[in-house]
């Protein structure tokens, strides 16, 4: 098996709160919208509940990307807890960014369960950064990767 | 320098013999002359050990946690970045305020004393300090070096000389505040390319060796069970072969205490291996204050900080991605 013919097939985990963004990928499933299947979905009661170390632990285990996905903000079943997302967020991301973990592999979206179409052309979008940036080597634990005999 | 500590010794006697306080929080000769240890003083005969120069930089309010949750009242001598430190404490409720009699004593800035060795200052025995310029005394004879060039880190990047809570002040000689930039450290970093910044701190975090030193020292690392002593954490506490476990930890911890950092400094001050963990708490205050409105942890004891509070007009988080929002 030569390696240009292999494609890169990223990892990438999305969070979904429970109320808004995993029903809007339930929507987007039983719309028969196409989005990849690299995104591995993970349900969470709030977007707020996302801790950070949830994000790196996702990255160390070999994830390529991260989105968070929440309730458009004002619209959180639990009325603010993805405004204090919003805030942690923006400052996690910015701080990665600042580590030289690039910026594409982390990203957060408002989805609600009203938006399958939404969800899917998000995940279609964010799969192909993803993509085009190639596997996280940054920000993961080296022993989980395969080795590569690229020249990187 | 010299006539502060008499001053703030006799006080510190004097309040002892009068009954207002029962003990003293100072600083104390280590093993050498340079090492001022933290040191609590129970009656005037004690205090003849204490000393206050130009290397008591230890931040005492971290102790003031324990020390006010004593019986009787606690005299404790704070430098002005030391008050920013306390006022952060009671504004999370882990100091008893009426437990503690505060000194705000004057501070003409702290000496690194790696610096001043390196300077030439082998076999330090001690340092006359005349505001301008250190007079390092060695067991090879004196050297002579500008304060400016040998100052602490968080010295050189000082917050201001104004003690932001205190009972009473000494202060001999007013110093003047200095226009510093806090920041440039932050700014030269984010001027690189990630593939340079990723260079630069895989290079400085992978020389920790998790001694923790950082969290220990930390007052804003106040929890009683830290994540990292927890064993179902999976953050080792050791040293780690794996280049995600180094990130990992020191993401975390200046996650932790975002928000919360007064800027004190003491991280990089402790750490053995001169990780300069100032730049990532400094990280997060910058952005704070550019998404949320100027903000600075300790200025006084009521304000929310930023993570634990919100607006509905927040930024947006693509306002760092990749979706072409500029930073």
């Amino acid at each position: 098996m030569s390696v240009e013919n292999k494609e890169f097939k990223p990892t990438i985990v999305a969070f979904c709160c429970n109320w808004c963004s995993y029903a809007g990928a339930d929507l987007a499933g039983s719309g028969r919208m196409q989005y990849p299947a690299d995104v591995k979905i993970i349900r969470v009661p709030c977007s707020c509940r996302v801790n950070p170390m949830f994000i790196l632990r996702a990255f160390q285990r070999g994830a390529d990307g991260v989105i968070l996905c929440g309730c458009h903000p004002g619209d959180c079943h639990y009325s603010t807890g993805n405004y204090y997302t919003r805030r942690r967020m923006t400052m996690l991301f910015d701080f990665l960014d600042y580590l030289g973990i690039e910026r594409g592999r982390t990203r957060v979206e408002w989805v609600s369960a009203a938006e399958g179409a939404r969800f899917a052309s998000v995940m279609n979008d964010f799969v192909k950064k993803v993509r085009d940036l190639g596997p996280n080597r940054k920000i993961t634990d080296l022993r989980c990767k395969p080795v590569e005999k690229e020249g990187e | 320098m010299q006539k502060v500590a008499e001053i703030a010794q006799k006080r510190a006697i004097q309040l002892l013999n009068q009954g207002a306080v029962n003990r003293v929080l100072g600083w104390k000769k280590g093993e050498f002359p340079y090492d001022e240890t933290p040191a609590v003083f129970a009656s005037a005969d004690e205090l003849k050990d204490f000393v206050y120069d130009s290397f008591s930089s230890p931040n005492l309010s971290k102790y003031l946690i324990e020390e006010s949750r004593k019986e009787g009242k606690v005299l404790a001598f704070l430098k002005p970045c030391d008050t920013y430190s306390f006022n952060q404490l009671i504004k999370e409720h882990r100091v008893n305020r009426e437990n503690v009699y505060i000194i705000g004593i004057e501070c003409g800035g702290m000496i690194d004393v790696v610096t001043l060795k390196n300077r030439g200052a082998v076999g330090l025995t001690g340092a006359d300090d005349d505001g301008e310029n250190i007079t390092a005394h060695t067991l090879y004879g004196d050297v002579k070096v500008r304060k400016e060039e040998v100052l602490l880190e968080k010295c050189q990047a000082c917050k201001g000389k104004k003690h932001v809570i205190y009972d009473e002040l000494i202060i001999v000689n007013p110093q003047d505040e200095k226009p510093r930039d806090r920041f440039a450290g932050v700014e030269a970093i984010e001027a690189m390319t990630p593939q340079e910044r990723f260079d630069f701190w895989r290079a400085q975090l992978s020389k920790c060796i998790r001694c923790n030193a950082c969290r220990n020292i930390c007052p804003a690392c106040s929890c009683l069970q830290c994540v990292f002593d927890n064993p179902k954490s999976g953050v080792a506490s050791k040293a780690s072969p794996d280049t995600f476990e180094e990130q990992l930890y020191h993401i975390i911890r200046a996650f932790h205490v975002a928000g919360r950092c007064t800027d004190c400094g003491e991280c990089s001050r402790v750490c053995p291996q001169d990780i300069p963990l100032h730049l990532l708490n400094r990280k997060f205050i910058k952005d704070m204050s550019a998404f949320y409105g100027e903000y600075k942890a300790g200025e006084d004891s009521e304000t929310r900080p930023p993570l634990v509070d919100f607006s509905k007009d927040d930024v947006e988080p693509c306002i760092i991605s990749d979706k072409g929002g500029d930073r």
